[in-house]
Parts: C-alpha cells; sequence; structure tokens
C-alpha cells in the first residue's frame, strides 16, 4: 500500500519539479511575457484527475514553493493556486467528461481567474507590472493545455498499468 | 485504497472542501500581510528557499555548461588575440593606476585638511549570476551567494561599466536582486559634470531609465554622465550609473522629459561586483 502510494506520488512530483523549472528557465525578452503558468496547469490537471490526493492542500503548498522561488510576496501564489484548485475539484466530475475543445474552453477563464488574482494581490501590495505581463500567460497556457494534457495523461495511464 | 475509490469514478463528495478551502485563503491573506508590512517572514522565506535551491542548480546548468563548452573550444588563434588585448590593456590600466594611487593619497591628505573622515576603498566580492528567470513581473536576477557569504539586503550590484542593481531579498545560498531598470527602482544620482543632483528611476524597459524630477532650466546636456550620490546610503558615491540619452524641455510642464541608457550592460551581464555597506569601511558622509 505505502509504495503503491509513493509510485502513484512519483509522476506527479515530478511533473511539478519540471514544471518549476520551465517557469524559472531565462527566456527572451520577446517572448517571455508570453510564458504559460506551467504550474497553474498542472494543478488543474491533477485536480481533475486525483482531486482527493492532490487538490486545494497540495496546491496551497506549491504555491508557497513558487512565491518563495519567484521572490514575490509569499502566499500569492499559494491564494491563487488554491482558487484554481478549488474551482477545478468542484468541477472535476464535469471537466473529466468534457471533450477537449470543450475543456480547453474551460480552462481559459480558469486561467484568467488565476491572473486576475495575482494583478489584484500585486495591485494592493504596490507591484507595478504591464497589462502583458498578465492576460499574455494566459492566452499560451490555454493554447498549451492541450499538449499538457496528452502528455501527461499518457504518464498517467502508464504508470497505472506498470504498477 | 484510495485510487481504487477515485479510478471507479465514484463522484461522492471530497470531505470538507469548502472549509479547508477558506482556511488556506485566510492563511494565505495573513502571511501575505505580514510578510508585506515587516518583513517577519525572512527565516521562512530562506528555509524554503534552501529547498528551491536544486531548482535553480539544474535550471541554471545548461546555460553553466554551454559557457564552459565555449570557453573550452575557443580556438588558439583567439586566445593569442585575447591575450594580446589583454595585455595592452594591462599596460593601459597600469598606467592609470599610478595616476590614482598619487590622487589617492592627494585626495585623502585634502579630506584630512579639511578634516573629513578618510574615504576608503570599497570591500568588494565578485558573484555570478545563475540564468534563472525569476519574477515575470520586475526585472530581477539571481545571483549565487547568499547569507552564508555575507550577503546582506540593499547591498549594491556593480559591473565593469556601472551601476547594476542592489539586492532585494538574501537567501541562505542564493540571493535576489532588482534591476536599476525595474520599474519599483530609484536611485539618487549627480551630474558629473557639475554635481547636480536627481534622482534615476527605472522604466521597466531594460535599455532606458527616466530622470523625473528635472527641472526645466536645469543643467544638463545629451551624453551627461550620472554618477552615484550616496545620498541615500545604499549605493557608495561615484560609480557611473547612465549616460543622459535625451532632453526635452517641456515649457508648460514643471519638470523637462529626460532619458538616460544605463552604463552597465544589464541584459548581458554574468559576473558582478557586490559591494559591502559604507558602515564596515568608515566611508565618512560624501557631502560636497
Amino acid at each position: 500500500m505505502n509504495r503503491d502510494r509513493a509510485s502513484r506520488r512519483m509522476p506527479v512530483i515530478l511533473s511539478f519539479v519540471f514544471g518549476l523549472m520551465l517557469t524559472s528557465m531565462p527566456l527572451p525578452d520577446a517572448i517571455d511575457a508570453f510564458r504559460p503558468d506551467w504550474i497553474a496547469l498542472l494543478v488543474i490537471f491533477w485536480a481533475m484527475q486525483l482531486p482527493r490526493t492532490w487538490s486545494i492542500g497540495s496546491a496551497w503548498v506549491i504555491g508557497i514553493i513558487l512565491d518563495v522561488s519567484q521572490g514575490t510576496v509569499l502566499g500569492q501564489h499559494a491564494l491563487a493556486l488554491t482558487c484554481v484548485a478549488f474551482i477545478t475539484v468542484r468541477l472535476h466530475l464535469l471537466m473529466r467528461v468534457f471533450p477537449i475543445v470543450q475543456l480547453t474552453a474551460t480552462v481559459l477563464p480558469v486561467l484568467a481567474i488565476y491572473q486576475f488574482l495575482l494583478f489584484w494581490i500585486n495591485g494592493v501590495s504596490g507591484v507595478d507590472a504591464p497589462a502583458i505581463a498578465y492576460w499574455g500567460p494566459v492566452i499560451t497556457g490555454t493554447l498549451f493545455w492541450p499538449v499538457i494534457m496528452t502528455i501527461l495523461s499518457g504518464l498517467r495511464y502508464r504508470t497505472r498499468s506498470s504498477d | 485504497m484510495v485510487a481504487s475509490r477515485e479510478s471507479s469514478g465514484n463522484p461522492g463528495r471530497i470531505p470538507a472542501l469548502g472549509v479547508r478551502f477558506l482556511g488556506l485563503i485566510f492563511i494565505s491573506i495573513l502571511l501575505m500581510y505580514f510578510d508585506n508590512r515587516d518583513n517577519h517572514l525572512d527565516s521562512v522565506r530562506r528555509s524554503i528557499g534552501v529547498a528551491v535551491y536544486p531548482v535553480h542548480i539544474i535550471v541554471d546548468a545548461p546555460a553553466r555548461l554551454w559557457h564552459w563548452l565555449a570557453q573550452s573550444t575557443t580556438s588558439r588563434n583567439d586566445l593569442e588575440l585575447d591575450r594580446d588585448r589583454l595585455i595592452a590593456e594591462r599596460l593601459l590600466t597600469n598606467a592609470r593606476l599610478q595616476k590614482l594611487n598619487a590622487l589617492e593619497a592627494e585626495n585623502a591628505r585634502l579630506r584630512a585638511m579639511l578634516d573629513a573622515r578618510a574615504k576608503v576603498r570599497d570591500r568588494t566580492r565578485v558573484a555570478e549570476i545563475m540564468s534563472v528567470d525569476a519574477n515575470p513581473f520586475d526585472h530581477s536576477l539571481v545571483i549565487d551567494v547568499g547569507t552564508q557569504d555575507g550577503v546582506v539586503d540593499g547591498q549594491a550590484l556593480v559591473d565593469a561599466d556601472g551601476v547594476v542593481g542592489q539586492v532585494i531579498e538574501a537567501g541562505l545560498l542564493t540571493s535576489q536582486a532588482m534591476l536599476i531598470s525595474d520599474t519599483d527602482h530609484a536611485l539618487p544620482v549627480e551630474v558629473n559634470r557639475n554635481g547636480l543632483r536627481t534622482i534615476v528611476v527605472g522604466t521597466g524597459k531594460i535599455d532606458r531609465l527616466e530622470l523625473p524630477f528635472v527641472v526645466n532650466n536645469a543643467d544638463i546636456q545629451v551624453g551627461d554622465l550620472l554618477v552615484t550620490s550616496g545620498l541615500g546610503g545604499t549605493f557608495p558615491a561615484g560609480y557611473p550609473v547612465a549616460i543622459v540619452a535625451s532632453v526635452t524641455r517641456l515649457p508648460h510642464e514643471p519638470y523637462a522629459e529626460v532619458t538616460a541608457t544605463p552604463a552597465a550592460s544589464l541584459g548581458q551581464v554574468r559576473e558582478v561586483l557586490l559591494i559591502y555597506p559604507a558602515a564596515t569601511n568608515a566611508e565618512g558622509a560624501n557631502d560636497e
């Protein structure tokens, strides 16, 4: 049972470590504003697939790590990711049966809410950033969703059949 | 067991989801309040930062490898050219240094006569910039030294050409620094030519700074060198910051529109010098 759980957790943890790497990878200035919110996409995917093991608690912890990694106000990404996980867990039964187009259309507003929360907290704590820094990631994140979905689904089913 | 329940597709409610959600939101808001108000959480940040360190190392690795490869595969011809250039440069700098020694002695003598405290050379150390792109909302970078090496918040960063930025968050092993081009960054400077004091503010563009408080009739020209005035206390005096790029005098406005180009190439630096705070080397107030 323990081993089973550990092997089940590994792909999720690895995907988050990889997401954190993608998040902090240097990019040219021109496309930096369009870097997708990898971590938010991962939280949506795992909260949708495994809402009992990976829901708001883990989203919050990952948010805190993201805050430290990015040097933002402690709690900013934690709060935003908790909301993302909450919405996803509430809708996970619907989202699982959605066809990919409809699912992608659902991811868009969730990402928009995520960015809006970051924007709002930035405003309250006095951080000034251009509008493109918020809305660019929403668009590219939505475009990347089908890709992430395909890769992670493959990963998930492979680990399931292996144990 | 957990998994079998999940994969069977049995809907079922996730227990106490709403309560946990509200609890976490509340904790987040508390955290943000305390973190933003008075930096009570620096030690928490530092300990979590150690956990993030391996990720930063991995992200930095390809750039480091590339750098190393590029260095170890340089051709003999290039190396010889480099050597010739460096020898010529050394001759030049040595000649200048001789003059500097004399000037320094003279400066100390004059200051002694004026009864001012001696201005000792600033203590520095080299830090390497890690290829980690931290925060999307500001211009910052991560350097590979932390509190372990004596880094403190507010420490100034310069490169060979001028001021780069300052440390905003000293972690245990790595630190975050803010570039002078960040919109939140302001820096007290003076015009090297005539000592006119003003403030340089970042614009969010890496090659552009702004001088928002220069009055219309102030003596400032395109090409003027701006150096740190040392007034804020963070930056030691006399380091080049930027060169004035344009001056537009607006008769109907109280202040002229002045922009400047940073002296340091902010987008390209790989190594920076950290300057230790003035308090440790007994630098006197630098008022003219």
